[in-house]
């Protein structure tokens, strides 16, 4: 398991664990972690995963692939770092990673 | 009043299950009137999911009715069209001088600048701003509700609660308000489908007035200072400042209707949903807390808007069935809604459900609906205030459905708060 560290958009940080694989989505809404919201499940439908990952981290992501970037297109407050969270799937390299949320998902 | 509906459902299950598949029209105006449609689509995502028919109404056209398939029309906007010129968003197809053009009737890049042009109203941080208003008012409307005798659930708090919603989006005179509930009903009403409705010679006369009355908003607005109202975001948003007369008729629409036939008729249908399903009702009261998720369940149970219609715009393929370029496309969230390889037990009421957020009225992809955590706000703090007040409300009477297979509602659900 691997360490993910949630930081909501008033500067609380929570810290979970998350398997091989696993989408940093599903890590935030299988705990209970306010602020991801998921509504389309994983699918890079909806833009409610909104978040915003920042060097070093954003080096090790996969590059964003053209479904993900029409869905960043609607989210309020688009960054250059803004990625959704489905989209990221948890491996070694991405081992103790900091996320940063937005002041909600819309 | 229960036999009868029931005989009317048990009637419609038979015809659904035995009719040859080829005549099912799940869009026929009578299945939403007597809320019959589900037999029929629970008949297609069975037998024939991705199901064409030639309807007198409509003329030919294909029903998309599983969860998935649905998900898949949704996030391929380059295959379907929504462009009011190809069709538009809904299964009627209206002569051209007719055809609402806004922008989810349009596709990228000109649908994204005007929806980005309104969709700051409903950020984040501006719903915080206005959760305060929106609780006085819910206080206000339910503290005003009759004890003891029947009334109109739909007029008195359905209507005048996303009334006054919609008024403060386009700070819109309040003493005229309902003038902005006229407008929707009348742009959603289509004669072919509810004769009751207006002609479309008085439709289009109606719908002229209302632009009539915001040009006089907008020609205040863009020579002020911008504001954070609709109007003013519009008149002031380089995208959007030189729409077309016919092109700002059609986005008023879709805001009017978008900001309230889709919440009023979840506020109706969650109180009939509660009605109908007495322990969840109790689960309720006993954990005021659910009130969040049951506003998601709700709203999947409702599916305020039953369909989004698209146009091919190639050859292709969904679930084997060979679509052609050109063909309508109408994918149903009603029948998606209740598809339980993608949702189980979707034909329960179960307001702690888990990933109860996974639902389809929204809609999917770039059209995903832009005031959809504004319709959750409203909702959640009107039953948060219904559970601090009225531990009982009856609803009394069988509520009359509106006639139209895209917005699925009610004109009356006669209810009583006992004394």
């Amino acid at each position: 398991m691997y360490q993910v560290h949630f930081i909501a958009f008033d500067g609380q940080r929570r810290s979970v664990q998350a398997g091989e694989g696993e989408s940093l989505m599903r890590a935030a809404t299988d705990n209970a972690v306010p602020g991801i919201d998921g509504d389309c499940g994983g699918l890079c439908a909806c833009g409610t995963c909104h978040v915003y990952v920042q060097s070093p981290w954003a080096e090790h992501l996969q590059t964003m692939d053209s479904s993900e970037h029409n869905m960043l297109e609607f989210v309020s407050e688009r960054r250059d770092s803004s990625r959704l969270a489905c989209q990221i799937s948890m491996s070694a390299e991405l081992d103790g990673i900091e996320v940063h949320m937005p002041d909600g998902q819309h | 009043m229960n036999l009868s509906n029931a005989e009317v459902q048990a009637a419609a299950r038979a015809e659904a299950f035995s009719m040859p598949i080829d005549q099912i029209d799940p869009g026929t105006p009578a299945y939403f009137e007597n809320d019959t449609v589900g037999h029929y689509f629970e008949r297609l995502r069975r037998d024939d999911p991705v199901h064409h028919c030639v309807s007198p109404l409509y003329g030919p056209y294909w029903s998309i009715t599983r969860f998935q398939d649905i998900m898949h029309v949704d996030m391929n906007h380059g295959i379907f069209s929504s462009d009011w010129s190809k069709g538009g968003v809904s299964i009627f197809d209206l002569p051209t001088d007719q055809k609402m053009r806004n922008f989810i009737s349009m596709d990228p890049p000109l649908h994204d600048v005007q929806r980005k042009a309104v969709s700051p109203i409903v950020a984040p941080g501006n719903l915080a701003n206005m959760e305060g208003l929106i609780r006085e008012r819910t206080c206000t409307v339910l503290d005003s509700l009759p004890r003891g005798e029947t009334f109109n659930w739909v007029d008195r708090v359905s209507i005048e609660l996303t009334t006054l919603m919609l008024a403060t989006l386009f700070d819109f005179p309040m003493e005229e308000r309902r003038l902005l509930t006229h407008w929707s009903d009348v742009a959603t009403a289509i004669q072919s489908i509810d004769p009751r409705a207006p002609s479309p010679e008085q439709r289009m006369a109606e719908l002229q007035k209302m632009a009539g009355y915001f040009t006089k908003l907008w020609n205040e607005r863009v020579n002020a200072a911008p504001r954070f109202d609709l109007i003013s975001m519009l008149a002031h948003n380089p995208a959007t400042r030189h729409m077309s007369p016919l092109e700002f008729m059609g986005n008023l629409v879709l805001l009017i209707v978008g900001g309230n036939d889709t919440t009023r008729n979840s506020m109706s249908g969650g109180l009939l949903a509660l009605h109908n399903n007495p322990s969840e009702w109790n689960k309720l009261r006993a954990n005021p807390g659910l009130a969040e998720s049951m506003v998601s369940e709700i709203i999947r149970w409702q599916t305020p808007l039953a369909h989004m219609r698209r146009t091919a715009l190639q050859d292709t393929e969904v679930a084997g069935k060979l679509i052609k370029k050109g063909d309508k496309v109408v994918m149903w969230y009603l029948s998606g809604n209740r598809d339980e390889e993608s949702i189980p037990n979707a034909s329960q009421f179960i307001i702690d459900r888990p990933r109860v957020r996974q639902h389809l009225s929204f809609g999917f992809g770039i059209h995903r609906c832009v005031g959809n955590r504004l319709a959750e706000m409203q909702l959640r703090i009107l039953w948060e205030e219904i559970l601090k007040r009225f531990p009982v409300i009856e609803v009394v009477g069988d509520p009359v459905r509106v006639r139209s297979p895209f917005v699925r509602g009610f004109t009356e659900l006669p209810v009583r708060i006992p004394v």
